[in-house]
């Protein structure tokens, strides 16, 4: 048997228009590569935005009873601040890693549906421009991110601001759905051979599983959307007299507790893949990482009135809700003990992408225990609606998802560009975003534990409270100080950043295979795949993996 | 399941069903509110739409043969099949519209009730799928007519037809719960 294989379908010539130039090369596009590349590139876009209206939301309550800032935009600020981080930035460039990414980890030359793959990427686009063109008109969404009834219904919001809201989230949902099912059949039919499902990259694997929870998650948000829209403009009564709010509720968080983890799915999948390279050792119990993802993917469906504590279900609901919640949080320790035993005795460097990587360990275990907190329902019932749930959600979300996502950013940007991003620039965005993230938000605790509500306006002027708040601000702009230097450091690298190679962090996955930024059809050529670490066995003949494995 | 296309097909499909089923669950969140003449489902005409459901089972069959046909290169069959399909699924829309100008008609409507808005919903964002469907039939008869329906392009009405079966079952379960059950 030979030691090189051809990558699969390489013959094919790729689809789309012929040789076109300049933008059109762009627009056009129908490659995985350029495509992944559109969805980072509008998700950070959408990310400045969307921390811009943070940064406004913290500007009026740096100080008690200011009135920098509108009461009606202030509502305005909060609802797109939340609606643009989830499904403008984090959604979509999740998707957009897993679109580069997929394909080059599993040896093929596109993902299965290339055009299918540019339609996902232009609903997320349009969905998006859809919810901002609300600004345009004055009548953006103010009724938060989740749009409970009957606050969203027509008698209580009579402008236009939920209808975006509705019809963007349809849009990009469809858009989410379609690239979930090109993952998905990518994956399961475009391996290349002898890459077998339990030797898959576990970026891939978790992307592969976060496929299914966006099929369902997102249609039964689409339905929701439905029923509110039948509300809104034909006046039914799903969520109004004589029918009921808790329904909204309901629906909307069989959807919203899902996509939590479709959020922090692909992110456990970047840190399963960097921590091992930064520690030299293979992941400790890859079977259990892999695993525990299938786990929380079931379990991640059945949690969801967990955030209806409030709304006081029964004690059978809430017993269950409890349980089930806490039993949740098991398949993401057993993760978190097999990251810190991968880094147990490892070699371990301690680059921006790894500083990162070690301290998403750190930052999402405080957010994963505040998070229990929520399952114990007296408790539950004490912080619910207060900045303690910001400060916990703000921990998971940001601290978790997009400390992951910079640590990936950092480890695939050399592939992507052909260049090293600065490592100068990049200790100071990873230690300016580090102080800003704790500063901002820990105090929230704090204040939640006080009695500060959610989503108000402003507050009286109550011991403490001004100094807290005065504090989150300051660590907020320190963490916009950090996100300039790493905006910085991504424009100058692409230009000045030394050559990268194929494989500057000598990884083991075959992404690294190819050359850096990689050819169109990604492989001219592919190592043969025999173990879970195929660069590894190429660089090691005399001690391979697969010799070890059976 | 190693062809692409099915496989994308079923994963859409699970999805969907996914989307059904909530419009179902909260269809019978409230049935314990359907009370009265025009807020329930005794305001609907069993047997009649019983018909017009029979339509679409058989439209099912039509299709499989259309698609049997097309895979043997049966052009005679292929285009009789793909025919009597549209026919039956048109019968459908037409029995659902014609369903919906008599409610109309006695004023229950998607905002007179409860009962009004979770019908209309349920059965209009079905109905809506049957149209889809219809559209993808049509397209495929015009191929048909056109000779280019080939049967190394069989692949393409395998498709609509695991989408028009799944859309055919989705309707049993709501006549099911809407229609039949109410009565027993």
């Amino acid at each position: 048997m030979s030691e090189i294989s051809l990558a699969p379908d390489a013959a094919d010539a790729l689809p789309g228009l012929s040789q076109p130039s300049g933008l059109l090369r762009w627009i056009a596009s129908v490659d995985h590569k350029q495509i992944g590349i559109m969805y980072i590139v509008g998700a950070l876009v959408f990310f400045v935005i969307g921390g811009l209206e943070a940064m406004l939301i913290r500007a009026q309550l740096a100080q008690p009873n200011a009135k920098l800032i509108s009461p009606e935009f202030y509502n305005q600020l909060f609802t797109m601040h939340g609606v643009t981080m989830v499904f403008l930035v984090g959604m979509p460039i999740l998707i957009g890693f897993g679109n580069y990414l997929v394909p080059l980890q599993i040896g093929a030359h596109d993902m299965a549906f290339p055009r299918l793959n540019a339609l996902g990427l232009w609903l997320f686009i349009f969905g998006g421009l859809l919810m901002y063109f609300s600004f345009f008109i004055g009548q953006a969404p103010d009724q938060g991110w989740f749009s409970y009834a009957p606050l969203a219904e027509q008698p209580y919001t009579s402008h236009r601001g939920p209808d975006y809201w509705s019809l963007g989230l349809f849009v990009t949902g469809i858009g989410s759905v379609s690239g979930a099912i090109n993952v998905i059949v990518t994956v399961w039919t475009m391996r290349a051979p002898g890459l077998t499902m339990r030797r898959l990259p576990l970026f891939t694997w978790m992307t592969f599983i976060n496929g299914f929870l966006i099929i369902f998650a997102l249609q039964i948000l689409n339905a929701g959307l439905v029923m509110l829209e039948v509300d809104r403009l034909f006046g039914g009564s799903w969520f109004t007299p004589p029918g009921s709010p808790v329904l909204w509720q309901h629906v909307f968080w069989s959807f919203g507790h899902p996509e939590v983890y479709i959020l922090i799915l692909p992110a456990f999948g970047m840190i399963s893949e960097i921590i091992p390279v930064f520690s030299r050792k293979p992941i400790f119990g890859y079977e259990f990482v892999a695993g525990s993802t299938i786990v929380i993917g079931f379990l991640s469906f059945t949690v969801w009135a967990h955030h209806m504590f409030a709304v006081d279900l029964g004690i059978g609901w809430h017993a269950f809700q409890s349980a089930a919640t806490m039993l949740i949080s098991i398949p993401t320790g057993i993760k978190i003990f097999s990251w810190i035993a991968t880094m147990w005795g490892g070699k371990l460097r301690f680059t921006t992408a790894m500083l990162f990587a070690a301290s998403f360990l750190v930052i999402f275990t405080i957010g994963g225990i505040t998070g229990v907190t929520f399952a114990l329902v007296p408790t539950d019932w004490q912080t619910t609606d207060t900045y303690y749930v910001v400060a916990h959600f703000h921990y998971v979300l940001v601290g978790g998802t997009f400390f992951a996502v910079y640590a990936g950013v950092y480890y695939w940007y050399p592939k992507v560009v052909g260049r090293m991003l600065s490592e100068r620039l990049g200790k100071w965005h990873f230690w300016l975003n580090f102080a800003g993230l704790n500063l901002t938000f820990f105090v929230q605790h704090f204040l939640g534990l006080m009695g500060m509500p959610r989503r108000v306006y402003t507050y009286p002027d109550l011991p403490g409270w001004g100094t807290l708040n005065l504090i989150s601000t300051l660590g907020g702009l320190i963490s916009a100080l950090a996100v300039l230097v790493f905006v910085v450091n991504l424009v100058w690298s692409a230009r000045r950043g030394q050559p990268a190679g194929d494989n500057p962090w000598q990884a083991w996955t075959l992404e690294w295979a190819t050359t850096s930024p990689p050819p169109p059809h990604n492989f001219e050529e592919l190592p043969p795949v025999r173990s879970r670490r195929p660069l590894w066995d190429l660089a090691h003949p005399e001690d391979p993996d697969w010799k070890r494995e059976h | 399941m190693t062809d692409k296309n099915k496989l994308s097909m079923f994963l859409f499909l699970l999805s969907e069903a996914a989307f059904f089923g909530v419009l179902i669950m909260s269809y019978l969140y409230y049935y314990p509110s359907y009370t009265g003449e025009r807020n329930s489902p005794l305001a609907l005409d069993p047997l009649l739409s019983g018909l017009f459901t029979i339509a679409l089972l058989a439209s099912s069959f039509t299709l499989w043969r259309a698609q049997k046909s097309t895979e043997h290169g049966q052009r005679g069959g292929q285009r009789v099949w793909l025919l009597a399909t549209v026919a039956l699924g048109a019968i459908f829309l037409g029995g659902q519209l014609w369903e919906y100008t008599q409610l109309i008609a006695e004023n229950i409507t998607i905002s007179s009730s409860l009962f009004g808005t979770a019908f209309f919903t349920l059965t209009g964002v079905h109905g809506l799928h049957v149209f889809g469907g219809l559209l993808m039939l049509v397209i495929a008869l015009g191929l048909a007519l056109g000779g280019l329906l080939t049967p190394h392009r069989a692949i393409g009405l395998t498709m609509v037809e695991l989408y028009w079966h799944f859309v055919d079952v989705v309707w049993l379960v709501i006549f099911t719960l809407v229609y039949l059950w109410p009565r027993l």
